[in-house]
């Protein structure tokens, strides 16, 4: 029986502003889903996850926020990702989780393609009020 | 500048020249005293004492503010050189302060013109330990840019593999900056070795996103409109999972798991057969038996 998830680690806060933090972002990302015991597979899943929704909030709003926390619910444990920014926000949800669609001149799959390298997703987004996005990735 | 400020500054600067000896003497104490040994004395008291000459020279020449400026960097580069910090730096400065005001302490207690001409002196030598921390920072600026630099060029190497193939090994971080140097480095190897495989390998490169992917499909198009045949190697199982979990598509683009498959697989495209040499002999010795 799994309890709520609850946070056992304290949350890791991360500035990006500019492509040098992306890869900070990354390299935290990546040493935490190790401590984690995360699968090779998983790991690199994830990162690449973090990667596009970190570059997200650069590309689209100029900079944001991230935070690292480490979840437990009872018998797994998490990591969960939680991307934050004051950017434009993004009018019709639908639309930018959609394949191939881009609004910045990418390939289209950063938002689309990161919600099915985690296992859960959230997208909370308005015109003018920024954007969050959180993560979750649990262990096997 | 009232004409009070103006006897207290030269009252100070009286005080700086007629004693000389002795706060030279003493600052080169104060100074020293927290770096414990870790300096050389008599080189210590050549610099501070050069630093005092220009700057008693600046306090009635203002031209002689860039030689004292150029004292100071030099003195905050050696510095740095031997492993200090910056602060212990600045602190070395700042002990000029120490050694005028214990004097103006010991000589004309209560003086108040003394006391101005030494809030006065204090603000530029404030000035002097901050440029010190500056031109600190400066040099190091200039480490890293340049390292930044040498970086983009030493981690793009375009090798040549065979006669007609050539490879680009990526390690680490692709980004706009990086594929454009790639990119430029692999079309004219391509044209100054007449090349007809490039194989690029992403083995160093530590995770395949749709920015990557971009740069890479972009690199290999360009290769391409060359009349070129480009192989993408280094694909191990977890970044071919998350390329397929991203919903990256390659198209027709050849890809494969290692250098030495990408190799082959140009090598067989090319013309060239790879024949093992024992075999072969064994088959030899097979007819003529």
């Amino acid at each position: 029986m799994s309890q709520p998830p609850r946070v056992v680690a304290p949350a890791e806060e991360l500035t990006i502003a500019s492509n040098d933090e992306v890869v900070i972002v990354r390299q935290k990302v990546r040493a935490t889903a190790i401590e984690l015991g995360f699968s090779l597979v998983d790991q690199t899943k994830v990162v690449t996850a973090a990667s596009e929704l970190a570059r997200n909030t650069l590309v689209h709003a100029g900079g944001g926020h991230a935070r690292i926390e480490v979840l437990d619910n009872g018998h797994r444990r998490g990591l969960r990702l939680t991307f934050a920014d004051n950017g434009p926000g993004i009018p019709d949800l639908q639309l930018a989780l959609t394949d191939g669609w881009s609004s910045g001149g990418g390939l289209g799959l950063g938002l689309s393609g990161s919600r099915r390298l985690v296992d859960e997703f959230e997208l909370d987004s308005e015109p003018g009020r920024g954007t969050v996005v959180t993560v979750t990735k649990w262990t096997r | 500048m009232t004409v009070q400020e103006n006897t207290s500054r030269h009252h100070i600067e009286r005080l700086l020249r007629d004693n000389e000896d002795g706060i030279l003497d003493r600052w080169v104490q104060i100074s020293n005293e927290p770096l414990l040994g870790r300096v050389n004395e008599s080189e210590t008291r050549r610099e501070l004492h050069e630093i005092y000459r220009v700057l008693l020279q600046s306090l009635s020449r203002p031209e002689a503010a860039s030689e004292l400026r150029g004292l100071l960097a030099e003195l905050s580069r050696n510095r740095a050189r031997q492993g200090f910090t910056p602060s212990e730096t600045a602190v070395s400065v700042y002990g000029l302060k120490e050694a005028v005001y214990e004097l103006i302490g010991a000589e004309q207690e209560g003086d108040e013109q003394a006391l101005r001409g030494f809030i006065w002196l204090s603000r530029t030598i404030d000035g002097l330990g901050l440029y010190t921390f500056e031109a600190y920072s400066a040099a190091r600026d200039k480490i890293i840019s340049d390292q930044t630099e040498q970086l983009l060029e030493l981690s793009t190497p375009v090798v040549k593999l065979w006669e007609g193939i050539v490879s680009v090994p990526l390690v680490g971080t692709l980004d706009s900056a990086r594929t454009q140097v790639v990119m430029e480095k692999l079309l004219q190897t391509l044209v100054d070795t007449g090349s007809e495989y490039a194989v690029i390998d992403i083995t160093g490169v530590p995770a395949v996103d749709t920015q990557v992917a971009q740069h890479l499909l972009k690199t290999v198009m360009a290769a391409r409109l060359m009349g070129a045949h480009c192989v993408i190697s280094g694909i191990r199982p977890q970044i071919a999972h998350t390329i397929v979990t991203l919903g990256i598509e390659f198209g027709d683009i050849v890809t494969k798991a290692t250098l030495a498959d990408a190799l082959a697989y140009a090598l067989r495209k090319s013309g060239v057969e790879v024949v093992n040499k024992r075999r072969t002999r064994l088959a030899i010795r097979a007819e003529e038996a």
